[in-house]
């Protein structure tokens, strides 16, 4: 809701400042007096939470930049340097190297719940392509960010992933080339995804600000999908309710953060990362990081030619389209009912979805063989018939259930607890 | 006063997504048999390192694995590091008080180490290069003088630098004291080459070496034979009962004991700032929870104004 302003100016400052450049005003409207849905759920304090990922992200990156030395033959060791030798310099790159997972977790969550309550819906579609956009980002910084250490898997996980290019007919080689630097990873890649490294999350938040932006003028989604009929009775300021309400969680949040810093600092990474790049010795298993391992699957599970499409090229094309189709969920969901709370066989498929991106990076993890080929082969299909047949058909068949006129109608009367993920708790606590 | 089973049950869907996803990306390798579960000194979140074990880790290190494999991360001044074998809080009797011992680069023990290796340093004011003896902040040298004279010493494969073995393999204690302590006859059912030593906790594939008369024609392993766990390495068992003579007359001198020791000395070695990065832990912990806490209370009692 592009709400009027009530931001008064205060002192002189503010009221010569609010005639020049109105920028206590925007941040006053922002993110204080912003009228948001008052039955906003914990699903919806991720958003907060991956701000907080961003800014930990770029602060420890800094850091780390400093004392980093992006060369084949000192990458390695400086990495070392850092933990070893530079004070809470292994506290940086905890921090920094289970950020990228905290972040990851936090995304997926934020994604499905979007996926869920349909908040990607009419008037939302630029919010959510925005979204799409920050994460296509967030993988790019994401994967250069892990070649950096240039230990065995980064090498390795660079060769593999920009072979991939290589599979685009007729341009796919010299793409490849374009991308190295030279012929093979080496040290000029290393030079160019440093560089990209520091860049992309400046992107990134850029492509926030936007989102933010894009996400202030239709307003907050709430879990009913309902629109705000009356800000008064509908609506809450931003602050002080969801400020404490998402401080809380972040906090939360952090403490999960905390124990893979301090208790299991590379639980989430690969052992085979500390040992050095070695382009002579290829590791048994070549996987990525956990948080790219759907998407993994999805490449590996096309082991078959289709037509002149090489099953490599079909792999690629499978695991880009995931993404790619991201972006037009909008006009493939036909259903006028945001909320699959109301939605009751769309949830069922819904959480098919999100059993099916599971098994989709167990897969990814295991070796593309036998009965594993098989079950990202089905998986996969499922992923993209729940966007290209499901959510399309589902839409115009399916009979929703009773829904409240309005968001303060269904804060009064409770909704059942029978939807799969939003619980009572739905509505705040108390 | 509504119900919190979001709490759980949210957090568990999370936990339960990390878990999957976490535990996915660790491939199994060859077949290994399982590695013996010893319970670490540094285990657990409020778990140390065993200063003695350090120190007999390092003996051992420096008597039998340093003749092959290098620790190229380590300098001297690191063994009297905060939490290093050697570190010391105050000085022992009979140090001047100039010196400050807790000072990695002025501990006694650690000067004394490295005083015992010559490095190579210059070149000099004449050009030329020269050996000195060792000082704190030397890396502690290798076994080669490079990588190509490592080779061609072990027949082509480079025994592995060791400052980060425990990291670089999963499950690494466990892994490097079970290799260790781990050497066995090897089954009746395979050969192994002159210059190979077999060993059941060593990823490899020894179906490659079944005697002949347990293979059939199209290289097919024969029915009813077992393949051994393993693989076989070129490094032979590196200890023995007694091969390193301990200061302490009561800590026994087995290979068990040995391995244990070394494996702490190399644990310590990838992960030096272990237990500052625990003790902060707990802190930072302590912290968030009470964070958490108070801005919970605090939300309970903003939202307690609100009619819905």
């Amino acid at each position: 809701m592009a709400h009027e302003s009530t931001y008064v100016p205060g002192t002189g400052v503010e009221k010569w400042l609010d005639k020049r450049l109105p920028i206590v005003r925007l941040m006053y409207d922002s993110f204080v007096d912003f009228p948001s849905p008052k039955n906003l759920n914990y699903w919806w304090t991720f958003g907060g939470i991956l701000a907080i990922c961003l800014v930990i992200q770029i602060v420890t990156g800094i850091v780390l930049a400093m004392h980093y030395t992006p060369h084949t033959s000192l990458a390695f060791e400086s990495v070392e340097h850092i933990m070893r030798d530079v004070n809470y310099g292994w506290l940086m790159r905890y921090i920094h190297a289970n950020g990228a997972s905290m972040f990851f977790l936090a995304v997926y969550i934020h994604m499905f719940r979007g996926l869920y309550y349909g908040s990607y819906k009419e008037p939302r579609e630029m919010l959510w392509i925005l979204g799409v956009i920050i994460f296509l980002l967030m993988m790019a910084t994401a994967f250069m960010g892990y070649v950096l250490p240039w230990g065995q898997m980064s090498f390795w996980g660079a060769t593999v992933i920009t072979n991939l290019f290589g599979a685009i007919p007729l341009i796919g080689p010299d793409i490849t080339t374009w991308l190295w630097g030279g012929f093979s990873v080496e040290n000029p890649t290393l030079n160019r995804f440093f560089s990209l490294h520091y860049l992309l999350p400046f992107a990134i938040a850029g492509v926030v600000v936007l989102h933010v932006w894009a996400l202030h003028i239709p307003g907050n989604n709430n879990p009913t999908g309902i629109e705000v009929k009356d800000v008064k009775k509908d609506t809450l300021p931003f602050h002080p309710y969801y400020t404490v309400k998402d401080g809380f969680a972040i906090a939360v949040f952090l403490v999960v953060f905390a124990i893979f810093v301090f208790f299991n600092p590379n639980s989430l990474g690969h052992p085979d990362n500390y040992i050095p790049a070695d382009p002579l010795v290829t590791p048994a298993h070549i996987v990525p990081e956990w948080y790219f391992l759907p998407f993994y699957a999805m490449l590996r599970a096309i082991t078959f030619d289709i037509g002149p499409i090489s099953s490599k090229l079909g792999g690629v094309i499978a695991m880009f389209s995931s993404i790619l189709v991201l972006f037009v969920l909008p006009w493939l969901d036909t259903s006028k009912v945001r909320s699959m709370r109301y939605r009751p066989i769309a949830k069922l498929w819904f959480i098919l979805f999100v059993i099916a991106c599971i098994a989709l990076g167990y897969l990814g993890g295991k070796p593309a063989e036998g009965s594993y080929v098989f079950f990202a082969q089905i998986a996969t299909l499922y992923y993209f018939a729940f966007f290209l047949v499901i959510l399309p058909v589902l839409g115009l068949i399916e009979t929703p259930t009773q829904m409240p006129k309005s968001i303060s109608e269904a804060v009064i009367q409770k909704p059942k607890p029978d939807d799969g993920l939003s619980t009572p708790a739905a509505a705040p606590a108390e | 006063m509504k119900k919190t089973s979001f709490n759980v049950r949210n957090a568990s869907l999370s936990i339960l997504v990390l878990v999957t996803l976490a535990g996915a990306a660790y491939a199994a390798g060859g077949k290994t048999k399982h590695y013996k579960e010893i319970d670490w000194h540094f285990n657990g979140p409020l778990g140390t390192y065993d200063a003695d074990a350090l120190q007999r880790g390092f003996q051992v290190y420096q008597t039998v694995c340093a003749s092959c494999h290098s620790v190229d991360l380590l300098s001297f001044r690191n063994l009297g590091q905060k939490s290093g074998p050697f570190y010391l809080p105050s000085c022992p009797a009979g140090v001047p008080d100039s010196i400050d011992c807790a000072n990695p680069n002025e501990n006694p023990i650690v000067k004394a180490i490295a005083r015992e290796y010559q490095i190579d340093d210059g070149p000099d004011d004449s050009g030329e290069m020269f050996q000195r003896p060792g000082l704190p902040s030397d890396r502690i040298p290798g076994p080669y003088a490079n990588d190509q004279i490592g080779r061609l010493a072990n027949n082509g494969a480079l025994p592995p630098d060791l400052s980060l073995i425990i990291k670089a393999r999963h499950d690494g204690a466990n892994y490097v004291y079970s290799l260790l302590a781990g050497y066995e006859d090897a089954p009746e059912t395979v050969t192994i080459a002159p210059g190979q030593y077999y060993n059941p906790y060593y990823a490899g594939d020894m179906s490659q070496n079944l005697k002949p008369e347990y293979v059939d024609d199209e290289g097919h392993v024969v029915g009813g034979v077992e393949v051994p766990y393993g693989g076989v390495l070129a490094m032979a068992p590196p200890l023995i009962d007694g091969i390193v003579d301990y200061a302490d007359d009561d800590t026994p001198e087995t290979v068990e004991q040995y391995s244990k020791d070394v494996v702490e000395f190399l644990a310590w070695a990838a992960e030096p700032k272990m237990e500052a990065r625990k003790n902060l832990g707990i802190i930072t912990l302590g912290y968030l929870l009470i964070l958490s806490g108070v801005l919970y209370w605090s939300y309970r009692e903003i939202w307690s104004k609100v009619k819905h």
